[in-house]
């Protein structure tokens, strides 16, 4: 690891990146499948019934994690993206862009098992409380980044212009969600919240924390992947991508 | 180790449909996700070899 | 900040300072606005009818408008200011006087402020002249139609700044104007929850001070921010 954190810059160009993301994918596939297995293990075998919520709290095991990923990936593409505006590294960009599909998709995945929780434990397949908005919201974000960067066609433009909409919308989050938390105090209590869940037995927490960890796990792997195939069809005009493909 | 039958495991206390679903839909989407990937990585990989043998055999008629 | 250009054409020995600046963008915005009412008043009528539609699609029970009054008045002004964003930079994009405002010496970013501060005297004001008349027709009390101008006061510019940032990096964009929603929508929601917030709270009775504090520093903040945003954002979009 030394060497890459040395040579950083050297791997700052897509033609050094390549091949080296290419080596590291596996990797990140393995670390993502054992996290998960020891996850659902933990989830499913450790993890007590809970009490009041029988067995559907399990649900929590993927719609946590899935949300601490899509806030996460958010504030890491913002970052990139940010590296890229500022030091006009084209690789930088390119990683911020690969990483929005997958925080899109865990944002989306939080509101589904979000939903399907819902439905068992407060009767109505929506609620509207402050996290699961904020979510709703944040997966707005994630899709007018995406729709931004699909609608011009110069890909620096189109780097730079999400970078200043990714930036825009990191400053705003925390807003929103205060703002969307103020909203749901004053308006229906406490009554209804997500927060609510089962009082937490240490197993709860290490199998949501094994669950999270897999899913970053994964989004490295893909990111990564999708950066690949960014690289690919950004630079067909250069020879080394010609080559790159076996 | 608390499940006393498989069939207990997979009705969850009545709630397999909200448990499963959520598994499930997830199961599937961190599936289908890198498959896309890769079918997307495989049109540039083809296009960028019919390239590569076009000037392969360009240089060759040179 | 002094600048020895000037936008209204003084010689380059004349000095006309910061405010001057403005005063000559917003000058021409606005000359430019009142050559073309209509795009203006478009918006304006917007407001009107969806304010109108409302209860045509839910009911004309009293009760329940008053109830859903400050939420529907706020949404409508809301799409309102977000159908004019586009005129903020397109025409001065297509007879090129957007790349002399990026290549002048002024400052980019007071010529920008001086544009959103003309958007919202042309677009911003008038609802917040209007909205106290259609808070009528949803039967609200003098005082929250107060509060319902203070917040639109206080709002609209909010509005104006934020959706400015939108209006730049979609300029010239494939899919505008819808783009031009789904980007700016979601960075609304804050000033939405308090503006209608601040009137829903006075007519519950607990008073709209903590709305209408929040919803001022959210301006404060947009004041500061939104102008850098936009001015970058234009900069990459004219390169």
């Amino acid at each position: 690891m030394e060497n890459k954190i040395i040579h950083w810059f050297k791997y700052g160009s897509p033609q050094t990146f390549y091949p080296l993301a290419g080596k590291m994918i596996p990797w990140f596939w393995a670390l993502a499948a054992i996290f998960c297995i020891a996850g659902l293990w933990v989830g499913f075998f450790v993890a007590p019934t809970d009490a009041t919520q029988g067995e559907a709290y399990r649900i929590i095991f993927i719609h946590v994690p899935a949300s601490w990923m899509s806030m996460f990936l958010y504030i890491v593409m913002a970052f990139w993206a940010g590296i890229g505006l500022s030091l006009n590294t084209r690789l930088s960009s390119m990683m911020a862009s690969s990483i929005a599909p997958t925080g899109a998709l865990f944002a989306f995945l939080s509101l589904w098992t979000g939903s399907l929780w819902g439905k068992p434990m407060w009767g109505t397949w929506w609620v509207w409380d402050a996290r699961l908005t904020s979510e709703l919201i944040l997966l707005f974000l994630y899709l007018g980044f995406m729709a931004l960067q699909a609608a011009i066609d110069e890909p620096r433009r189109a780097d730079k212009s999400g970078a200043i909409l990714a930036l825009v919308g990191v400053v705003n989050v925390p807003i929103i969600y205060f703002s969307v938390k103020w909203w749901n105090t004053l308006h229906q209590g406490a009554s209804i919240s997500m927060n609510k869940a089962p009082t937490m037995a240490v197993t709860m927490l290490w199998g949501m924390l094994l669950m999270a960890l897999a899913f970053w796990m994964y989004s490295i792997a893909v990111a990564l992947q999708r950066a690949r195939a960014i690289m690919l069809e950004r630079e067909m005009h250069t020879d080394w991508v010609k080559y790159a493909v076996e | 180790m608390q499940w006393n039958s498989v069939g207990e495991f997979f009705t969850m206390g009545g709630y397999g449909f909200y448990v499963w679903g959520s598994f499930g839909v997830t199961a599937l989407a961190l599936l289908i996700e890198p498959l896309l990937l890769r079918k997307r990585q495989n049109e540039v990989a083809n296009i960028l070899r019919r390239e590569r043998r076009a000037d392969e055999s360009q240089k060759k008629t040179d | 900040m002094k600048n020895t250009a000037a936008m209204n054409g003084a010689g380059p020995s004349e000095d006309i300072g910061t405010f001057g600046v403005l005063a000559a963008v917003v000058r021409r915005d606005l000359l430019l606005a009142l050559r073309r009412k209509s795009e203006v008043m478009t918006a304006l009528f917007f407001f009107v009818i969806v304010v109108s539609l409302f209860p045509l699609g839910i009911g004309p029970e009293m009760n329940l408008l008053r109830i859903i009054a400050p939420g529907v008045l706020w949404v409508a002004a809301l799409l309102a200011t977000m159908l004019s964003l586009n005129r903020l930079f397109a025409g001065d994009q297509a007879d090129g006087t957007l790349e002399q405002m990026v290549l002048s010496p002024a400052p980019l970013g007071l010529l920008v402020i001086g544009k959103i501060v003309a958007h919202w005297l042309v677009t911003g004001l008038p609802l917040v002249l209007i909205a106290p008349v259609l808070g009528l027709q949803y039967d609200l009390s003098g005082r929250a139609l107060a509060v319902l101008i203070l917040s639109l006061l206080v709002g609209t510019p909010l509005l104006s700044l934020i959706g400015a940032i939108g209006a730049a990096l979609t300029l010239g964009v494939r899919g505008g104007g819808v783009l031009l929603s789904l980007l700016t929508l979601p960075l609304y929601i804050p000033a939405l929850i308090f503006g209608a917030g601040a009137v829903e709270a006075d007519i519950s009775g607990l008073g709209a001070s903590g709305h209408l504090s929040l919803l001022a520093a959210l301006l404060a903040l947009a004041c500061f921010f939104a102008p850098w945003a936009t001015t970058a954002a234009l900069r990459i979009a004219l390169e």
